[in-house]
């Protein structure tokens, strides 16, 4: 599959009246299915995400689409599959050069898992 | 008295665990700090805004800088802080059971366990309200704050406590349009300056009205609100729809009590501070000798409140641990309960003090 | 309790139903300095009027010119004659809640805090609002400051017409 163009990131804050300019970091590069995201270094799956405008991280085994929630780790709205293994927290997981993310049905399956997805 | 060389485990590096692990090792009593983030700090860093009291509560400071001057403080005392551990286990019995990284598990025994894990936000369900753009004011405010994201353009901010209107206030600063502040109660919840400064930006405050469901096709498009009757039940023909693409939910947070229970902690319906929480005395002990609860989990209130229950608790399990003589704990811990009452004055503060009050009365007269 | 005559009745009482206090809240809390006293010198308005916490209007104030003293909940109380207008109470407090106003001739002049961004420049054309956050009239940003030690709370003093000095508080954002 050829790769899609790269996701800019449209919704940094990067002014701010309190906490001054976005200090730059390094980034990396992280996959959103076929699409490139820049990421900040250390900064959470989730914030890549959600700044390059990602609308919908999964989908629930009915089909209905999801998010997020408390974004620290409490409600499990915002989980994905992330290099193979599902049900990873976005929210409080770092992001990691090349790293794969995926968005899962229901609880989703393991890499290299045939089958029907879980429940 | 012999010393015991078996260290007190904190669990949580927020406000109050931060202050419990501090005073510990001022104390030269031997502490682990434990937390499941990979930074210290809990929701210190996404307030923003300058605390309230006076100064020797650091007022006027913004809540970040004053994340920073105690992280800065404990390494500089030298406490060993393990971050991303989970405390998933705890017996009466205080053994800890870790898992670091999700992936190394081990257990260790403690001498003094301080639980500082704090409170989860609530959520009201509506029709519409698992759709994309519907989240906990927090989450909007760890998104805007710390990792510098905007979750949305236009918003609409459910709940007028402290949490929703200097969250409402933080996402304009960030950039965002906040569409309405709505109040099922017949009064606005939050401080009154707060309430001013977000109106003032040009922010409708409603109260009476609440959220009536959420709609859109991938995510929120738009939200419908209606006002309400005495017994909080939607008014028909009263029904508004407002373009918004996020609903932020302010509706209050619970006890995060999971580890106390486990413990064995008796606990105590509190409402006015948030549900179910572990009974404790003047120094923080919840009914389980040796357990003590400290910040949210044992009512919710601030985190200026947080850090002097920290401060107490720390004292109190270093004098316990054999650290402090009992004129040295007596001094200290007044000092702090000083501040902390001078926190739970006025008509805010009255109701959590009486509340407050309650716990200790019942912890007294149930496990004296 | 008995009611003071000065009393705002209930529909005057906007605080807690819209968010904002009403004039007649304030007069009521006697925080809303006279035509004249805005004419005779810069008069500081500190619009707190609700008993929580917070004493940092005290502490900063180099005069001794507010009083919140024991316990901290009280309300500040400001004395005019000690009172140089210096503003430093005005970032120092953390609900926003000090703005200094004055008058002179048809002119009135309102220092405020600003915490947004974009920050307004000298001679910026701004709208005032009051505090419902209703446009009321034109302004002229007269000067912006944000020293350090104003920990990024930005002080703008802008001025407008006289007529509307009571209800302006802040501006709209640009």
């Amino acid at each position: 599959m050829k790769p899609g163009p790269e996701l800019p990131a449209v919704n940094r804050v990067t002014r701010h009246a309190v906490l001054g300019d976005l200090e730059p970091l390094r980034e990396v590069t992280i996959w959103f299915e076929d699409r490139a995201v820049k990421a900040r270094e250390g900064e959470p799956i989730l914030s890549a995400l959600i700044a390059s405008g990602v609308g919908i991280l999964r989908y629930t085994k009915n089909g209905s689409p999801r998010r997020m929630f408390c974004g620290i780790g409490r409600c499990t709205d915002c989980v994905m599959s992330v290099d193979g293994v599902p049900g990873v927290r976005t929210c409080v997981t770092a992001v990691r050069d090349g790293m794969r993310v995926e968005r899962q049905e229901g609880v989703g399956r393991w890499a290299g898992e045939d089958g029907r997805d879980g429940a | 008295m012999e010393r015991d060389t078996r260290p007190a485990v904190v669990v949580g590096a927020g406000p109050a665990g931060l202050c419990a692990a501090i005073e510990l090792k001022r104390a030269g009593a031997p502490v682990l700090l434990m937390d499941e983030n990979a930074k210290p700090g809990g929701q210190l860093f996404k307030q923003i805004h300058k605390f309230f009291g006076s100064q020797e509560h650091r007022a006027g400071v913004r809540g970040i800088e004053i994340g920073k001057d105690l992280l800065r403080e404990s390494l500089d005392l030298g406490i060993d802080v393990r971050l991303d551990t989970e405390v998933v286990g705890l017996d009466p019995n205080l053994k800890v059971w870790a898992v670091e990284g999700r992936r190394r598990s081990y257990t260790l025994d403690a001498s003094r366990v301080i639980l500082a894990t704090g409170a989860t936000e609530n959520a009201v369900p509506f029709p519409g309200w698992t759709l994309p753009g519907v989240m906990t004011a927090g989450c909007a405010q760890t998104l805007i704050n710390v990792h510098r994201v905007l979750p949305g353009k236009r918003i609409l901010m459910v709940g007028s406590g402290n949490v929703g209107v200097i969250v409402a206030y933080q996402l304009i600063q960030a950039g965002a349009e906040v569409a309405a502040v709505i109040e099922a109660a017949p009064a606005l919840g939050g401080y009154g300056v707060h309430t001013a400064k977000v109106r003032r930006a040009g922010v409708p405050m409603l109260v009476r009205t609440t959220i009536v469901r959420a709609e859109g096709n991938e995510g929120v498009e738009r939200a419908v609100i209606s006002e309400v009757d005495g017994k909080f039940k939607p008014l028909a023909g009263t029904e508004r729809t407002l373009d918004v693409d996020t609903i932020c939910l302010a509706v209050g947070l619970t006890p995060s009590i999971e580890l106390a229970s486990l413990a064995g902690c008796r606990t105590f319906f509190v409402p006015e501070l948030g549900g179910h929480m572990p009974l404790h005395d003047e120094f923080m002990r919840s009914s389980v000798p040796a357990v003590y609860v400290v910040g949210d989990i044992a009512g919710v209130e601030e985190a200026s409140t947080a850090m002097e229950e920290g401060r107490l608790a720390g004292i109190h399990a270093a004098f316990s641990m054999g650290y402090l003589d009992s004129g040295e704990m007596e001094r200290r811990t007044a000092d702090t309960r000083r501040r902390l009452r001078a926190l739970r004055q006025g008509v805010f503060g009255a109701k959590r003090f009486t509340a407050k009050e309650r716990i200790l009365a019942e912890k007294e007269k149930e496990c004296p | 309790m008995p009611m003071s005559p000065d009393a705002p009745d209930a529909s005057d009482r906007t605080l807690k139903t819209l968010g904002a206090p009403s004039l007649a809240e304030l007069r009521a809390a006697g925080v809303v300095p006279s035509r004249e006293e805005l004419a005779a010198h810069p008069c500081v308005c500190v619009e707190c009027i609700e008993e929580i916490p917070c004493n940092p209007c005290e502490t900063s104030c180099p005069q001794g010119a507010l009083t919140v003293g024991q316990p901290i909940t009280n309300l500040p109380v400001l004395d005019r004659q000690k009172c140089t207008a210096c503003g430093l109470c005005i970032p120092a407090c953390p609900g926003l809640a000090v703005v200094i106003k004055s008058l002179e001739g048809d002119r009135a002049k309102i220092r405020f805090p600003w915490e947004y961004l974009p920050v307004p420049a000298k001679g910026d054309r701004v709208e005032m609002v009051d505090r419902l956050g209703n446009p009321v009239c034109g302004g002229t940003v007269v000067s912006v400051i944000n020293p350090a030690r104003n920990n990024r709370t930005a002080v703008v003093t802008a001025e407008f017409p006289a007529e509307y000095v009571d209800d302006v508080i802040s501006m709209r954002r640009l």
